[in-house]
């Protein structure tokens, strides 16, 4: 049982942070700590994409200058590019739920989420 | 908002770091990072020299740069690189790879080998294209939402 | 009444979360990589490049990044256009 948690630490520090941003959404009231929540869900998805790539006392997939032992050696490749794609996708959908967050303090005058639920004309 | 600390700073600091970014665009296919990345370091850069001055200096030195029609030329390169596939084979092919063209058509040693800047093939030229496209983007959004703090300040 | 409620939800579904996570395979040991070998074995020959993850990011799923560069282009597109203001003729 120590075993396990010590060897997966990586995956319970995901199931972690998901707790962490799901309660960030659900139970907060600016609408600012909702989208950092939405922030903090996919960080805790693009790490458990990268966890899932590891190769036991294996080094990184790069030829220039690596050392002598790696050749047969490496890290699997596809989820850190899979990842990147994720990263920057993250950042677009980031700054766009900004830039309405803006828009809707200037129409309503206040950030809480409770009150702006009514469509007003 | 700018205190003394912060120009003393970026004057030294904007040239290393507009540096480094560039080099990590032109070496993607050598060490760790490619566009993306490069993109990203850049235009942290640009976002410390837009922090760092005044509002009025921002406004004028910034309407000379176009930075949509950098945006728009570096999807349009990524695009027709990839079509470059065409002549012969299928899309997204590398077709300059390990051939015989002057600019980034060099042969690569199999094996551990310390890195020649010659080699890459379509590899390179999509990634300035890439780079640039994510530098014009960011800088464009940081410029939008600096732009608006002002215009709330002068009411 | 009904955040004691939420409350509890929330714990339970913590409880599945890790309970799900130890589960999987043991970290550090993969089992399937026949694709990531025959990338990491001709990159260099097909790609000539000598970095593995940026030829599999151009190269061989390329279409991946022709999606991302859209949805990038797209997102710069609408931040310019929700933030938009109106010049006052006065």
């Amino acid at each position: 049982m120590n075993n396990v948690i010590l060897v997966n630490l990586p995956f319970i520090v995901v199931a972690l942070l998901l707790a962490v941003g799901f309660y960030t959404i659900g139970f907060k009231r600016n609408l600012i700590k909702v989208v950092i929540g939405i922030e903090i869900l996919e960080g805790a998805v693009n790490l458990f994409l990268i966890t899932l790539g590891y190769v036991k006392g294996a080094y990184a997939p790069i030829y220039t200058m690596a050392p002598k032992e790696a050749v047969n050696n490496m890290v699997l490749p596809t989820p850190q590019a899979l990842t990147l794609t994720s990263i920057v996708i993250g950042v677009a959908v980031s700054a766009l739920m900004l830039a309405f967050a803006v828009n809707i303090y200037e129409h309503y005058g206040t950030l809480d989420v409770t009150k702006v639920r009514r469509l007003k004309g | 908002m700018t205190t003394l600390i912060i120009k003393t700073t970026t004057r030294y600091l904007t040239a290393l770091i507009l540096t480094f970014g560039a080099y990590i665009i032109l070496h993607g296919h050598l060490t760790p990072g490619g566009g993306f990345q490069g993109g990203a370091v850049f235009a942290s850069g640009l976002a410390l020299l837009i922090v760092a001055c005044e509002s009025d200096v921002i406004r004028e030195r910034f309407k000379k740069v176009p930075l949509s029609a950098l945006e728009s030329i570096g999807a349009l390169g990524f695009l027709g690189t990839a079509a470059l596939g065409f002549m012969g084979y299928t899309f997204f092919k590398n077709v300059i790879a390990n051939s015989g063209f002057p600019l980034f058509g060099g042969r690569t040693p199999i094996g551990i080998n310390p890195g020649y800047l010659n080699t890459g093939g379509t590899l390179s030229y999509m990634n300035i294209f890439v780079g640039t496209k994510v530098l014009a983007g960011l800088t464009s959004i940081i410029l939008v939402f600096y732009l608006l703090l002002e215009v709330r300040k002068d009411e | 009444m009904r955040k004691a409620l939420g409350l509890f939800a929330f714990i339970g579904f913590t409880l599945f979360l890790l309970v799900a996570v130890v589960s999987l395979r043991p970290f550090g040991e993969p089992v399937h990589t026949e694709m990531d070998s025959y990338f990491i074995e001709h990159a260099q020959a097909e790609a000539s490049a000598n970095n593995v993850v940026t030829s599999i990011v151009f190269d061989y799923r390329g279409f991946d990044t022709l999606g991302e560069a859209t949805v990038l282009f797209t997102a710069v597109a609408g931040v310019l256009m929700a933030l938009r203001r109106r010049e006052v003729k006065a």
